[in-house]
C-alpha cells in the first residue's frame, strides 16, 4: 500500500515537472521525468526486477547528477552556451516579442495611482473618453461617480480609492520600476507607463519572420537577421538576450588555432602535465627516503618521528594551503621573515670569520626581504610544488613503507653476499619491487593532482595572469582552474561553451591515463574476474 | 640493506629527520600560535605568544561581516547529511551486489567502475545549468541551496563505495541470512538486522571518506552557493583570506584551527574501524 502510495506521488510530480517544462518550450528534457517515472515504476512493480529496487536511489543520483552532466558537457561543448546565449531559441524569442513600444499615434492617459496599506497598488487611467481601473493584474471601465473613488476637496482628483491613498509624485518615485513592468490588457490594447504623468498604448516593438528568421524594428524599421545565436542588424548591432545554437567544432578550433586562445591555452596544457609530473616525482621521492630513513631498525625515536611526518596527511588541506598562502606572503609573512634572520646571521658570520665583507647574501642571492612567492609566476610555480610537497609526501610516505616492509629481507642479503653497494641495492632491489605494487597509487596521484582545482585555487588563483590573453588564463592555471575561470569568471562574461570544451578535453587526458593505467595492472581483468 | 650507523652517520640521519619533522609541524605551530597572539597582525606575529589571548576566537563567533558560525553548522550539516546518506545508498546498492545475481550486474558493476575515473567536477559547467533549471521548478533545490550541493555530491555515492562496501558484504557468510529467512524474513529485513550491524566496521568506512571528501569540497560548493549566509567552510575561509587578511590573520587562523576540529575528531574516532574495514574489505570468503 505504502509502494503504490509512494509511486503515485513520484508519478504525480514528475507530471508536473513535465507540464512545466513543456510551458518553457523544453520539449526534450520534458521526456526525461516521465521516462524516469516510468522506470522506476516499473521496476518497483515488476517481480523479476526485484534486485533493481535497491540499485534504484544510488542509481537515481548517479544518473542524475554525474552521467547526465558529463553527457551534457559534452553536448554543450559544441554550442555557443555562455553570457547572452543563456536560453534556448524558443525562450528567446518569447522575450523578444514580449517587448514592446509607444508608437506615435498612441493613446495617452493621465493618470493616478493609489496604495493600500499593505503596498498594493491600484491605477486609474484616464484618457480619450475611458477611465479604466487597473488593480490587482486586471482592468476594468470604472465610472466617474464610482463610489469607491472618493473626492473630499472636489477637485476632480480622488485623494483615495477603497481602502487605497492616493500616492503624491515623491511616493510614486521608489514605485516606478513596479509601475514600468505593468503590461495592462484591456480592450485589446496594451498600456504601459511612458513616463511619470502618462500611459500610453503600446504595440509590439519587433515582428518576427520565422521564414526567414529575422526580427523588424516596428519603431525604426531595421531587419535583424539570426547570426549564430543572436539576431544582428546588417550594421553589427545585436538585440539580447540571444540563443544557444550549435557551433560545431568551433570551440575546439578556437583552442588549437585562435592564437589569442590557443597560446595561453598550451600554456595552461602544460603547467597542468608539469604540475601533476613534478608533484608526483617529487613527493614520491622525498616520500619514499624518509621512508627508508625510519624503516631502520637501528634508528632510535621511530615512531615519534613517524607521528611528527604524518601531521600535514592529518589536516584538510584547505585550512593548511590558507595558512601557507599567509606564511609565503610577500610583506608580512613568515617565510620572507625567517629568510632575512637567516641572511643576517650568514652576513655577521662571513664579517666575522673575513673582516669588512658585507652584505655577503645579498651580493649572492639579492634581495631577500621581499621575495614575491606567489606574484611572480615561476616562484608561484615552485611555492605550489612546495606546498604541494608538504601536504603529499607523507602520504607516499605511509604507502613506501608499507610496501618497503613486504620486500623479503633475503633479497638483500644475497645481494650483500655478492658484494653489491648500497645504491645498488636500491636501484636494482629497493625501486623494482616498490614501484610494481605502487604504480597504481602513482598513477592515481597524478590524475587526483591533474584536476587539484583547490591548491590552486586557495594558493595563487591561477595568478599571475599571462600576459595578452583574451580569456582569464593565468601562469599558475591548471585546466581544472581555467575552466572554471572561463565558465564563471570571465571578464568577457561566462564562456559555458569553451569551458565545456576544455571539460572534454580533460576527459579525454583522464582517459587515456585510466586506460593506461589498466593497461599496466591488468585491474580490470583482475576485477571483472571477481566480479 | 641495514647496518648499525657510526656516530657520525646516526648524527646526520637525525639531522634530516629533525629538519623534516620541523618542515613538517611547523605550519601547524605557526596557526596555532596565531590563534593565541595578541596582535592580529601577520608580520608582528612570534611563535610563542607574548601576552596569549582568545580574544581572536571570541571575535571570530562575533563577527558580522564573516559568519564563520553559520558556515561552521553549514559545513557540519551538508556533511554529515552526505555521508548518512551516502552509506545508505551504498549498501542498498553493494546489498544487491552482493546478494543477487541478475541481468546486467557485471555491466553494472565495471560500469560504475568506468563512471567514477571521471571527477564530478569535469561537468561542473553541466551542473550549475543543471542546478539553474532545477531551481526554476523546486525552489528549495535551486542555485544557493543547500540541497541542490546535497544532491550533487550523492552523485558519488555509488561508485567506488559500492566496491568497496560490496566486497566486504562477500565476507559475511549468507548462512547467516538464510537461517533468518527460513525464520520468515524478508531480504529487507535481513539486510537491516543481520548484514547492516555485522558491516558497521565498512559503514563507518564509508561514513569517514565520505565526511573528509565533502567537509573540505571547494569547487561546487563555489559554484552553486551565492550568499555569504549558505557558504560552507572552505568557501567562506576562502573569502575570509581575501582582502586585508593579514590584519585578520589571528582572527583567520583562530578560524582555522575551529575548522579543523570536526575533521580531526571523525578521523580519530573512525581511524581503527577504518583500518580493520579497509583491511576486511579487500580479503575474499
Amino acid at each position: 500500500m505504502a509502494k503504490v502510495v509512494l509511486l503515485g506521488t513520484l508519478v504525480g510530480v514528475s507530471i508536473y515537472v513535465c507540464v512545466f517544462l513543456l510551458a518553457k518550450g523544453m520539449y526534450i528534457p520534458a521526456a526525461m521525468p516521465l521516462i524516469g517515472a516510468g522506470l522506476i515504476s516499473y521496476i518497483f512493480l515488476s517481480e523479476k526486477r526485484y534486485p533493481l529496487r535497491w540499485l534504484v536511489p544510488g542509481l537515481l543520483f548517479l544518473t542524475v547528477m554525474v552521467v547526465y552532466p558529463i553527457g551534457y558537457t559534452f553536448v554543450s561543448s559544441f554550442t555557443n552556451v555562455g553570457t547572452g546565449h543563456m536560453l534556448g531559441k524558443e525562450q528567446a524569442l518569447d522575450q523578444l516579442l514580449d517587448r514592446s513600444y509607444a508608437p506615435e499615434n498612441a493613446i495617452t492617459y493621465s493618470f493616478l495611482a493609489f496604495a493600500n496599506p499593505a503596498g498594493d497598488i491600484a491605477l486609474v487611467l484616464e484618457g480619450e473618453g475611458e477611465r479604466i481601473l487597473y488593480t490587482q493584474g486586471t482592468a476594468s471601465a470604472i465610472a466617474v461617480d464610482d463610489p469607491r473613488l472618493v473626492d473630499e476637496d472636489g477637485d476632480g482628483r480622488p485623494e483615495r480609492f477603497s481602502n487605497y491613498a492616493r500616492l503624491s509624485i515623491p511616493q510614486l518615485v521608489p514605485r516606478l520600476s513596479d509601475l514600468e513592468a505593468y503590461r495592462i490588457e484591456y480592450d485589446n490594447k496594451i498600456i504601459g507607463l511612458q513616463d511619470l504623468n502618462e500611459f500610453r498604448t503600446r504595440t509590439p516593438l519587433y515582428v518576427y519572420d520565422a521564414e526567414a528568421e529575422t526580427m523588424t524594428d516596428q519603431q525604426t524599421g531595421v531587419v535583424y537577421a539570426a547570426m549564430e545565436g543572436i539576431f544582428t542588424s546588417a550594421d553589427g548591432v545585436e538585440i539580447y538576450p540571444g540563443y544557444k545554437v550549435s557551433v560545431g567544432i568551433r570551440n575546439y578550433l578556437a583552442l588549437i588555432r585562435n592564437p589569442q586562445i590557443s597560446g595561453p591555452f598550451a600554456m595552461v596544457f602544460g603547467w597542468t602535465f608539469a604540475f601533476a609530473t613534478l608533484t608526483v616525482l617529487l613527493n614520491f621521492a622525498l616520500g619514499l627516503s624518509t621512508a627508508i630513513l625510519l624503516n631502520d631498525p637501528f634508528l632510535r625515536f621511530r615512531t615519534l618521528y613517524r607521528v611528527l611526518m604524518i601531521i600535514p596527511y592529518a589536516l584538510p588541506a584547505f585550512i593548511m594551503i590558507l595558512v601557507w598562502r599567509g606564511m609565503l606572503n610577500q610583506h608580512f609573512g613568515i617565510i620572507n621573515k625567517m629568510l632575512v634572520s637567516a641572511a643576517h646571521m650568514i652576513d655577521y658570520a662571513v664579517n666575522y670569520v673575513a673582516v669588512n665583507v658585507f652584505h655577503t647574501t645579498a651580493v649572492l642571492f639579492g634581495d631577500v626581504t621581499k621575495i614575491p612567492w606567489l606574484s611572480n609566476g615561476m616562484l608561484a610555480k615552485a611555492s605550489l610544488l612546495l606546498l604541494n610537497l608538504w601536504l603529499g609526501y607523507p602520504y607516499m610516505m605511509l604507502i613506501c613503507l608499507g610496501a618497503l616492509q613486504s620486500i623479503p629481507a633475503s633479497l638483500y642479503e644475497a645481494a650483500r653476499v655478492d658484494g653489491a653497494s648500497w645504491w645498488q641495492q636500491f636501484w636494482k632491489i629497493t625501486l623494482p619491487l616498490l614501484l610494481m605494487p605502487l604504480a597504481p597509487l602513482l598513477i592515481g596521484a597524478f590524475a587526483f593532482n591533474f584536476n587539484n582545482f583547490t591548491l590552486i585555487w586557495l594558493l595563487t588563483e591561477g595568478r599571475p595572469a599571462i600576459a595578452g590573453a583574451t580569456t582569464p588564463a593565468g601562469q599558475t592555471d591548471i585546466l581544472i582552474s581555467y575552466t572554471y575561470r572561463l565558465a564563471f569568471e570571465g571578464a568577457r562574461g561566462n564562456q559555458l561553451g569553451l569551458a565545456a570544451a576544455v571539460s572534454v578535453m580533460i576527459f579525454v587526458v583522464i582517459a587515456t591515463i585510466s586506460a593506461i593505467n589498466f593497461r599496466l595492472t591488468g585491474a580490470l581483468e583482475e576485477l571483472s574476474k571477481n566480479v | 640493506m641495514y647496518e648499525r650507523h657510526s656516530i657520525g652517520g646516526s648524527f646526520w640521519r637525525h639531522a634530516i629527520i629533525l629538519f623534516l619533522c620541523a618542515f613538517s609541524v611547523f605550519p601547524a605551530l605557526w596557526v596555532v600560535s596565531a590563534s593565541f597572539n595578541a596582535t592580529n597582525n601577520m608580520s608582528l606575529q612570534t611563535l610563542i605568544p607574548k601576552n596569549p589571548t582568545f580574544s581572536h576566537y571570541v571575535e571570530l563567533f562575533t563577527s558580522d561581516r564573516y559568519q564563520f558560525t553559520r558556515w561552521m553548522i553549514n559545513s557540519l550539516k551538508v556533511t554529515i547529511i552526505t555521508a548518512t546518506l551516502t552509506v545508505v545508498l551504498a549498501a542498498l546498492g553493494a546489498y544487491a551486489f552482493s546478494r543477487f545475481r541478475f541481468k546486467g550486474r557485471r555491466v553494472g558493476l565495471l560500469g560504475l567502475l568506468l563512471i567514477q575515473m571521471f571527477p564530478q567536477i569535469l561537468a561542473m559547467v553541466a551542473i550549475f545549468l543543471l542546478v539553474l533549471s532545477l531551481g526554476s521548478i523546486f525552489p528549495w533545490a535551486g542555485l544557493n541551496t543547500h540541497t541542490a550541493l546535497i544532491f550533487v555530491y550523492l552523485g558519488g555515492a555509488m561508485g567506488f563505495n559500492t566496491w568497496l562496501m560490496k566486497g566486504y558484504f562477500d565476507t559475511i557468510p549468507r548462512s547467516l541470512e538464510e537461517s533468518a529467512k527460513v525464520d520468515g524474513a524478508t531480504p529487507f529485513q535481513a539486510f537491516i538486522w543481520i548484514i547492516l550491524p555485522l558491516a558497521r566496521p565498512i559503514l563507518a568506512t564509508i561514513f569517514v571518506l565520505s565526511f573528509i571528501s565533502s567537509y573540505s569540497e571547494l569547487i561546487l560548493a563555489q559554484i552553486l552557493l551565492r550568499s555569504g549566509t549558505q557558504f560552507t567552510l572552505p568557501v567562506g575561509m576562502a573569502l575570509l583570506v581575501s582582502d586585508q587578511w593579514s590584519q585578520r590573520w589571528g582572527m583567520f587562523a583562530a578560524g582555522a584551527l575551529i575548522s579543523m576540529l570536526p575533521f580531526l575528531i571523525v578521523f580519530m574516532l573512525a581511524q581503527r574501524s577504518l583500518v580493520s574495514g579497509l583491511t576486511r574489505g579487500s580479503v575474499k570468503e
